[in-house]
């Protein structure tokens, strides 16, 4: 090599080197005010609207503490499945994770795989732990252990087109025989519109027909008792089938919400049931050409009223094997603390704290009537939207056969009475 | 090794040393060489597959947080017992034996049919082959989209023939047959592959013989060509068999093993058991018949391989 070559090595090597230097050179400056500077967190979250409000406002939370913040974002049931592998495996680098209350505390807390966030919020005046609903909290308790903070509450409302119900000279279905006969009217699947669309695809549809479920008069279990093959139950099994397999889209048995949504959001559905904290997805005008159209209404009531669920439906906690458990736990409580909620709410996710609702600010964005169901469903809302079980994703495989088979057309009685027993079975093999 | 300093008498004590080692080495050469794929072999096969013997003998619960005890052969028993292991078993042999028949009858229909000078010969070879190159979670992506029933390419297709729109993916009855008809897309080139490779070096002597014999093409296609290509295409059918009996990416990115337990297969359902229900012991059983299973088919296809060679006298 020439010596003039290796001069211009040298000088292009000292560059490279410089922005490293500084950058050491920075970390120790702050090292006191921001212990944690310079580690990265990972993150598995759920493709979700929270997510993208996360990601918005991670920058912020970077420069403020020196953490990288590094998110996986997956579907919700491969991220609980992914989550709990990595845990199984004892892996160290899962620092931040997602929790389903409904789903997941009880299974984090036996195998102690969230670690315990009240060292991390007691005594934190600013933060405030007290000021989240107590449900929520609760809901993520696990024998004295705080596994997560609540990020998302839901509630089942009905999305509808004003549009075409105005058109139709239709009043918004206010009871669930109402919603049938609207649907009757505004179905037109020769011209790809269809009158109703929901969920339908295997277990994933059974926190959305917990809705109906409770509506009718039905439960899915009571403490250690089945309740599936009840005539409530079946009712409701047969309408929420009924109902879409005359008024929904073909294909409808492998719906989740981010198809519903689309359906909705592209102008070819009428009416969907799902929850409040996806509206952005219907009516962001990034993701809808009709979001100007849709209106929002308390979900319909059925022979027992309206009973929406209304549920903490995230949370997010720290890895009890995380080597930087500190520094995820920094990054949780930003995510979680009052002035992140309330940018959050005001982005269009619901969250769980008392005082960020009971500003007038945090929904000024929101459509007025959204705000307005939100709180009634507040109100009538049930605390849970799938079965109570330790066994959730079994129970709810379980539970969703009668669905599939009401789709079918088959009988939606007979295929109760059958999951019935073997939900009996699941819930018996628990005791033990 | 310098030759000068050898023909002195008795070599310095250093390369003594190095003629020793070099000896040595010389000795165990096989053992040395074949080492360290014996040692990623134990690594990446045998000990996983060991652990999972051993598991499939424990009921490890992950969601009743109790440690691990030890049934012996109890998850054997209790999948037995269960109905939904046996249709999981009897799909999973229905998908790979009706996928690589289909595969077999075309491959080698194709291969036939470019085994000739024509033009574009090159260029449709590489177009067969480009759906065995994708990325087979991209591939069910795609078809996810072809099978939609109503915006979907496959019915668009069906109403172009006046034929009625089929539910594909979104009926029990048939999406087991629609993830099929994928399979069959995406490695049917594999069998033409191997069968072209079998036929390029077919013995020219039959041919002239049987043409001076006054066969015709049928003729030479049925008792010359067939039989002798024949143990090259059992070779490809093995091949398919075994990675088609294990097919997983394809069905867990369009079904997940829906409509109901329509589509779940045997590797489908050990991931259920395994990470839904988080029984792992019952998963690992699951898996242990799974590997038996493949075993025995794979057995089954070589012994038939035998059998064909010794009648064409390979």
């Amino acid at each position: 090599m020439r010596a003039g070559n290796r001069w211009i090595l040298v000088v292009l090597a000292a560059t490279l080197l410089v922005p490293s230097l500084m950058a050491k050179g920075q970390k120790e400056a702050g090292d006191k005010s921001r212990p944690y500077a310079g580690t990265t967190v990972r993150c598995v979250f759920p493709v979700h609207p929270w997510t993208d409000g996360v990601k918005k406002m991670v920058p912020a939370f970077t420069e403020a503490t020196g953490i990288k913040v590094e998110i996986e974002e997956l579907a919700t049931d491969p991220m609980s499945n992914k989550i709990a592998v990595e845990f199984n495996a004892k892996s160290t680098n899962l620092d931040v994770v997602y929790v389903r209350p409904l789903n997941e505390t009880k299974l984090f807390g036996l195998n102690g795989w969230a670690a315990d966030l009240h060292p991390y919020v007691d005594g934190d005046a600013a933060f405030d732990v007290k000021d989240f609903a107590d449900a929520t909290i609760q809901s993520l308790t696990y024998n004295g252990k705080l596994l997560g903070l609540p990020t998302t509450t839901e509630h089942q409302i009905l999305y509808y087109r004003k549009d075409v119900l105005e058109k139709a000279g239709l009043q918004v279905p206010k009871t669930l025989d109402e919603m049938m006969a609207v649907a009757a009217k505004i179905h037109d699947p020769a011209n790809g519109f269809y009158a109703m669309v929901n969920r339908g695809k295997k277990n994933i549809a059974v926190t959305q027909f917990s809705s109906y479920l409770h509506s009718f008069g039905g439960e899915f279990n009571e403490g250690d008792k089945a309740l599936i093959d009840t005539p409530e139950a079946i009712k409701a099994y047969k309408y929420y089938t009924d109902l879409l397999r005359k008024y929904g889209p073909p294909g409808i048995v492998n719906f989740s919400w981010p198809e519903a949504a689309a359906l909705m959001a592209q102008g070819k559905a009428g009416m969907f049931t799902d929850a409040d904290a996806i509206y952005l997805n219907v009516v962001a005008p990034d993701k809808s050409t009709v979001g100007d159209k849709i209106g929002f209404a308390v979900f319909p009531a059925g022979p027992a009223g309206s009973k929406p669920f209304n549920v903490c439906s995230g949370a997010i906690g720290v890895g009890n094997f995380s080597k930087q458990k500190e520094a995820a736990a920094q990054f949780v409580k930003w995510m979680t603390s009052k002035a992140a909620v309330m940018e959050l709410q005001v982005a269009g996710n619901s969250g769980a704290r008392k005082s960020v609702w009971a500003n007038p600010e945090s929904t000024k964005s929101w459509p007025k009537e959204l705000v307005e169901v939100v709180n009634k469903s507040n109100e009538l809302g049930v605390g849970w939207d799938r079965p109570r079980v330790i066994n959730v994703t079994q129970a709810r495989d379980i539970i969703s056969e009668p669905i599939l088979v009401g789709f079918e057309g088959g009988d939606v009685e007979a295929s109760a009475k059958k999951a019935q027993a073997a939900f009996q079975t699941l819930i018996d093999g628990e005791k033990k | 090794m310098k030759t000068g300093r050898m023909r002195g008498g008795t070599p310095p004590a250093a390369v003594l040393e190095t003629m020793q080692a070099n000896d040595w080495i010389e000795k165990h050469v096989r053992t040395l060489f074949t080492l360290p794929a014996l040692v990623f072999v134990v690594v990446m096969v045998a000990f996983p597959l060991g652990y999972t013997v051993v598991l499939s003998l424990r009921d490890w619960n992950l969601t009743t947080g109790s440690a691990p005890r030890w049934v012996w052969l109890g998850n054997y028993a209790s999948l037995f017992a269960d109905a939904r292991f046996w249709a999981a078993m009897g799909r999973t042999l229905a998908f790979s034996f009706g996928a690589v028949a289909i595969e077999t009858v075309l491959g080698v229909a194709v291969a036939l049919f470019l085994n000739r000078e024509m033009r574009g010969k090159n260029l449709t070879k590489t177009l067969f082959l480009l759906p065995m190159v994708a990325t087979p979670v991209a591939v069910g992506m795609v078809w996810l989209l072809i099978f939609e029933p109503t915006i979907g390419l496959a019915n668009h297709m069906l109403g172009l023939l006046h034929v009625d729109p089929q539910p594909w993916l979104t009926s029990r009855k048939t999406a087991l047959v629609s993830l099929m008809l994928v399979d069959v897309w995406q490695w049917t080139p594999i069998i033409m592959l191997v069968t072209l490779a079998g036929l390029a070096i077919l013995p020219r002597d039959p041919y002239d013989s049987a043409r001076i014999d006054g066969a015709g093409p049928v003729q030479i296609l049925r008792r010359i060509t067939l039989p002798l290509v024949m143990p090259t295409v059992l070779v490809g059918i093995l091949i398919r068999l075994i990675d088609a009996l294990k097919t997983y990416d394809i069905i867990y990115s369009t079904t997940q093993g829906g409509p109901g337990e329509s589509t779940e297969t045997l590797n489908i359902l050990g991931y259920v058991l395994g990470f839904s229900y988080f029984r792992m012991g019952l998963g690992a059983a699951l898996i242990v018949l799974f590997v038996l299973t493949v075993t025995a088919v794979s057995l089954l296809v070589l012994a038939l391989k035998n059998n064909v060679d010794r009648r064409v006298g390979w």
